[in-house]
């Protein structure tokens, strides 16, 4: 009964701070456009917009797939953010090999996106899915090789147990292997959130914002939801794996607090400075440039440094 | 449905049509969202896609080759939306009332796919970025 208690919590949680780290990105995004930006509760606002209104299925959908999809994506999110807070909240409660499953969810939301727009039976859509798709392929291989810098040095798979090492031994980071590793691992979330320099799938300038262009009222307020949910959990995995875990008691939470606003303000900077890339652009530069880096921290790690 | 509604008047996102317009109200329609002007402070976006819209900006007079098209992106709207009319043309057809590739005003036509639609009317030629968000806000209050 406990885990459902937990289910509910963390996705409460999760949504919540989500939509207000969602605002803190749009007001700096305005801030650095010189305007003055929106309220801070805009994004409530607009998921309770969507929910209110209509569902369209166009005649040319897959109506199951069409439904379906932004919920599975969604439940990734909020299944990936309920085993970091419990690993968080209480590092004994960690299961075997539970960065793995962490690492599994939060494909989820991506395959949601590609299969969702897929089905909807737009050519833009299925443009924007198969762009969503390469891009996967692309940033996936170095985000994982930059989180086994980790696992080599601790030697373990246990989220609880790389936190508890981290408390003995001092953060991750401090190692030049894996602050390689969390650099990279910054850029790939970037393009795992979909922000600028990799929002080619869902461009909106050239393909009308690709994947999610046939959605329309409470499935285009899962998809918001879902990744307003992946802005707080993917820096949150990140802090959790290299930066000393998201600590939730005392002067702990504080400091939590500080690291995941510096990753969001990252974030939100590298959003508003950089120019789209092009889809071959992109893979070449996580394949041929992010993955060779990559490679070399593993080996650093490996040598044990 | 009251939260609904208040939430709708929070965050109206617009999707822009230019039924064959000049580009001057088009124009002006960015205005709105540049700095100076910013709508995004009322939560205004302008999105590339008709399902997400809740407002559709039209720009121009309805010409014969636009409307079908015209009522086939309202069909294509989520409802509850507005339209707006913005601009001169829009509204009444303006200096081309009498042009041969007229095909009656902006709410003539969503009026044939939808009689209950609401529809606001910005006059102007074009209308000032301010006169747009004074329009917004009264077909807002009168949801």
């Amino acid at each position: 009964m406990w885990i459902l208690g937990v289910l509910i919590v963390s996705f409460v949680a999760t949504a919540v701070l989500g939509l207000l780290a969602k605002w803190v990105d749009r007001k700096i995004t305005a801030l650095v456009q010189w305007r003055v930006g929106p309220p801070w509760y805009q994004n409530f606002a607009d998921i309770m917009k969507l929910l209110g209104k209509e569902t369209i299925v166009p005649v040319g959908a897959r109506r199951t797939g069409f439904l379906l999809w932004p919920v599975v994506g969604l439940s990734g999110a909020a299944l990936a953010a309920a085993v970091l807070w419990m690993v968080n909240g209480n590092p004994g409660k960690s299961f075997v090999a539970d960065m793995i499953g962490v690492i599994y969810l939060l494909v989820l939301p991506s395959l949601a996106i590609i299969m969702g727009g897929s089905a909807s039976g737009n050519p833009q859509s299925g443009l924007g899915s198969s762009r969503e798709m390469k891009l996967l392929f692309g940033y996936e291989l170095p985000f994982i090789l930059a989180l086994v810098t980790v696992i080599i040095a601790v030697g373990t798979l246990n989220l609880g147990e790389i936190i508890r090492f981290q408390g003995e031994h001092g953060w991750m980071l401090l190692k030049p292997s894996a602050l390689i590793g969390f650099l990279i691992a910054i850029i790939c979330i970037q393009a795992k959130l979909g922000l600028v320099p990799f929002d080619i799938a869902e461009a909106e300038t050239e393909i009308m914002s690709g994947p999610f262009l046939e959605y329309s009222g409470p499935p285009l307020a899962l998809f918001y939801l879902t990744k307003a949910m992946l802005l707080i959990v993917l820096p949150m995995f990140l802090i959790t794996v290299f930066w000393g875990g998201f600590a939730l008691r005392g002067i702990g939470l504080l400091t939590s607090v500080i690291k995941y606003v510096i990753i969001l303000v990252v974030l939100t900077l590298i959003r508003n400075t950089n120019p789209r890339l092009r889809i071959d652009q992109a893979v070449r530069f996580f394949w041929f440039l992010l993955f060779p880096i990559a490679l070399i921290a593993v080996l650093l790690a490996l040598k044990g440094y | 449905m009251s939260l609904k509604l208040k939430a709708l008047k929070k965050s109206p996102w617009v999707y822009h049509v230019n039924t064959g317009a000049c580009n001057n109200c088009d124009i002006e329609i960015l205005e709105l969202l540049t700095p100076r002007f910013d709508v995004e402070r009322f939560g205004v976006i302008l999105v590339g896609s008709p399902r997400h819209a809740d407002a559709l900006l039209v720009t121009g007079i309805c010409t014969r080759q636009a409307r079908p098209r015209l009522q086939e992106i309202y069909r294509q709207t989520p409802k509850p939306c507005v339209v707006f009319a913005i601009g001169a043309c829009a509204c009444t057809g303006g200096i081309f009332k009498d042009a041969y590739h007229f095909a009656g005003p902006v709410d003539e036509a969503i009026r044939e796919v939808d009689p209950n639609a609401i529809i606001a009317y910005i006059p102007g030629c074009p209308p000032k970025p301010e006169a747009m968000i004074l329009g917004v806000v009264k077909a807002l209050q009168a949801l």
